[in-house]
C-alpha cells in the first residue's frame, strides 16, 4: 500500500489546525478513557444508568432473537418426542417406581421437620418471587460473567436481589434499568456466595473462577477434606440468599479449596426467577443533619 | 470486487454525510454482536467491534478520524461488560500506536497489516483482562483461544471493510 501523505497539509491554515486538533483530541480520548476507568474501578455502579439505558434498548431485540432460536429448536424436539416416546415412557415408569419410597421418606422427614421447627419456634422467612424472566444475552466477549435479564425496575427488580433457576442459584442482580437488569453470574471472579455442605453443614464459600465453575473454600477450619460429589447449598449468612438453595457440586476431591460445578446452567436456562433479598436491606446511612 | 463499479466509474455513490457515518455504523454494529442471545460461561465471542475498527484504520485510514476510537470505545464499553473506560483507553492507545508505526512503516502490504492488527488485538485482550479481572481468575486458556480466533478473523473483517469501502465511494 502506498504511503498516505496526509501530513503535508499545504498552506491551508484550516487544514493544518484541523489535523493538529485531531491528534490533540485523540490523546485527550486516551486520557479521558483512563479517568473513566479509574472512576469505574473505584465506584463500579457509577455508570450503571448509561449501561442500563443501552441494555434497555438491546434486551428486547435479544429476547426476540432468543424467541426465534427456541422456536427453531422446537421442531427437532417435536419429532424426537414422537420417535422416543416409548423408550422414554419406560424409563420414566422405572424412575417413578424408584422414587416412590424416597418420596414417602421425604414426606415423613418434612413432617418431622415442620413439627420440630414449631417446637423451636424458629421464625422462617420464605423467599418471595418478584418476577420470572429470561436471561437474554451475556458479556460473551469479556472475561467478566454478566448476563442481561429481560426485566427491570418496572417489574420490581432491584439491585441486590438473588436470581435462581429451578435447579439452583444463578447469581444476583447488580444493576437494574427500567426494562432490563444485569445479573452477576455465580462463576464471575467477583461473585462470592456463603454456602454449607448438605451432609454435615460445614460452612464454606463459593467463589467464581471465571471459567464457568466455582471454587469451594472452607472458611473457619483448616485441612478440611472435600469429596467428589459433595453438594453445597446456600447457608443464608449475610441475608441475601435464602438458605437451602442448591449452589454447586464438587467435581474432584481435595483439601481446603476444590473446584465445583454449579447446578444451574445459565447457558441452557429457560426462565430465571428473581426473588426478594432474604432479609430486607438496611436503610442507607442518612447524612448527619447540620444543627 | 464488483465488476459494476469497474465498468461504471460514474455510478452514484453515497452522499458525503452517509459515507462518513458508515464506518462508525459498522464498528458499532460489531460492538452490538454481544447482544446475541447466548449466555456464555467463558469468553467465546471475538471482540467484533475492535476487529472492524482495526480493519477500517489499517485499510482505509481516512475513514475514521484520529479521535474516533474514544467514542466508539465508549459505545463498546456500554455493551461488553468490561468496566467503563477500558475500551476507550485501549482503543485510543491502539490508534496512537498504529499512527506511530505508520510513520516508520510507510509501504505496507496486507501481511504487515495483519501483523499490526494481531499485535493490537493481543494487547487489547490482555489489557482488558488485566483491567477487568483479578490475577487469580482462570480465563487465560479461553482468552488465548479468543485471541487466536480474533486474529484469524481479521482477514474476514478486512474483506468486509474493503467491500463496504468500495460501495460507499470516496469519503
Amino acid at each position: 500500500m502506498a504511503p498516505a501523505r496526509d501530513r503535508r497539509t499545504g498552506f491551508s491554515r484550516r487544514r493544518q489546525y484541523g489535523l493538529f486538533l485531531g491528534y490533540v483530541l485523540a490523546i485527550a480520548g486516551a486520557v479521558v478513557g483512563a479517568v473513566l476507568l479509574v472512576a469505574s474501578t473505584f465506584n463500579p455502579p457509577l455508570f450503571s444508568g448509561l449501561r442500563m439505558a443501552a441494555a434497555g434498548v438491546t434486551a428486547p431485540v435479544s429476547s426476540m432473537f432468543a424467541g426465534i432460536g427456541s422456536a427453531a429448536a422446537e421442531v427437532p424436539r417435536f419429532f424426537n418426542g414422537w420417535a422416543f416416546a416409548h423408550a422414554e415412557n419406560e424409563a420414566l415408569k422405572r424412575e417413578l417406581a424408584r422414587a416412590k419410597p424416597l418420596l414417602m421418606r421425604a414426606r415423613v422427614i418434612a413432617y418431622d421437620n415442620r413439627r420440630l421447627r414449631t417446637l423451636l419456634a424458629i421464625r422462617d422467612r420464605s423467599a418471595e418471587p418478584v418476577v420470572a424472566a429470561r436471561l437474554v444475552s451475556s458479556s460473551a466477549s469479556s472475561g467478566r460473567r454478566f448476563a442481561v435479564l429481560n426485566a427491570g425496575r418496572f417489574n420490581g427488580v432491584l439491585p441486590g436481589m438473588p436470581v435462581r433457576a429451578s435447579d439452583g442459584l444463578v447469581g444476583r442482580v447488580t444493576e437494574a434499568g427500567p426494562n432490563a437488569a444485569r445479573v452477576l453470574l455465580l462463576s464471575d471472579a467477583d461473585s462470592i456466595v456463603p454456602v454449607r455442605r448438605t451432609r454435615d453443614g460445614l460452612p464454606a464459600i463459593a467463589a467464581g473462577r471465571a471459567d464457568g465453575t466455582v471454587d469451594i473454600r472452607s472458611v473457619n477450619a483448616t485441612n478440611v477434606r472435600f469429596n467428589a460429589g459433595d453438594v453445597f447449598v446456600t447457608s443464608g449468612i449475610g441475608g441475601l440468599y435464602a438458605p437451602g438453595l442448591p449452589v454447586a457440586q464438587v467435581i474432584a476431591g481435595g483439601a481446603d479449596t476444590v473446584v465445583a460445578r454449579t447446578f444451574a446452567h445459565p447457558d441452557s436456562l429457560d426462565f430465571a426467577l428473581v426473588e426478594r433479598a432474604f432479609m430486607p436491606l438496611p436503610p442507607p446511612p442518612s447524612a448527619p443533619v447540620a444543627p | 470486487m464488483s465488476p459494476a463499479a469497474d465498468l461504471d466509474p460514474f455510478a452514484p455513490t453515497l452522499t458525503p454525510g452517509r459515507a462518513r457515518a458508515l464506518p462508525w455504523a459498522t464498528v458499532m454494529a460489531g460492538s452490538l454482536v454481544t447482544t446475541v442471545p447466548v449466555i456464555a460461561t467463558v469468553p467465546i465471542l471475538p471482540p467484533c467491534g475492535l476487529l472492524m475498527l482495526l480493519a477500517w484504520r489499517l485499510l482505509a485510514r481516512f475513514a475514521l478520524r484520529p479521535w474516533a476510537a474514544a467514542p466508539l470505545g465508549l459505545f463498546d464499553d456500554l455493551l461488553s461488560g468490561q468496566p467503563l473506560g477500558s475500551a476507550v483507553l485501549l482503543w485510543s492507545l491502539c490508534f496512537l500506536a498504529i499512527d506511530l508505526m505508520e510513520r516508520r512503516l510507510v509501504f505496507r502490504d496486507f501481511w504487515q497489516d495483519w501483523l499490526i492488527a494481531s499485535g493490537t488485538i493481543v494487547l487489547c485482550l490482555a489489557g482488558g483482562r488485566v483491567i477487568a479481572l483479578p490475577v487469580g481468575a482462570h480465563v487465560d486458556g479461553a482468552l488465548l483461544a479468543q485471541g487466536v480466533v480474533t486474529i484469524l478473523l481479521f482477514p474476514v473483517s478486512a474483506r468486509l471493510v474493503a467491500w463496504i469501502d468500495r460501495k460507499r465511494g470516496l469519503a
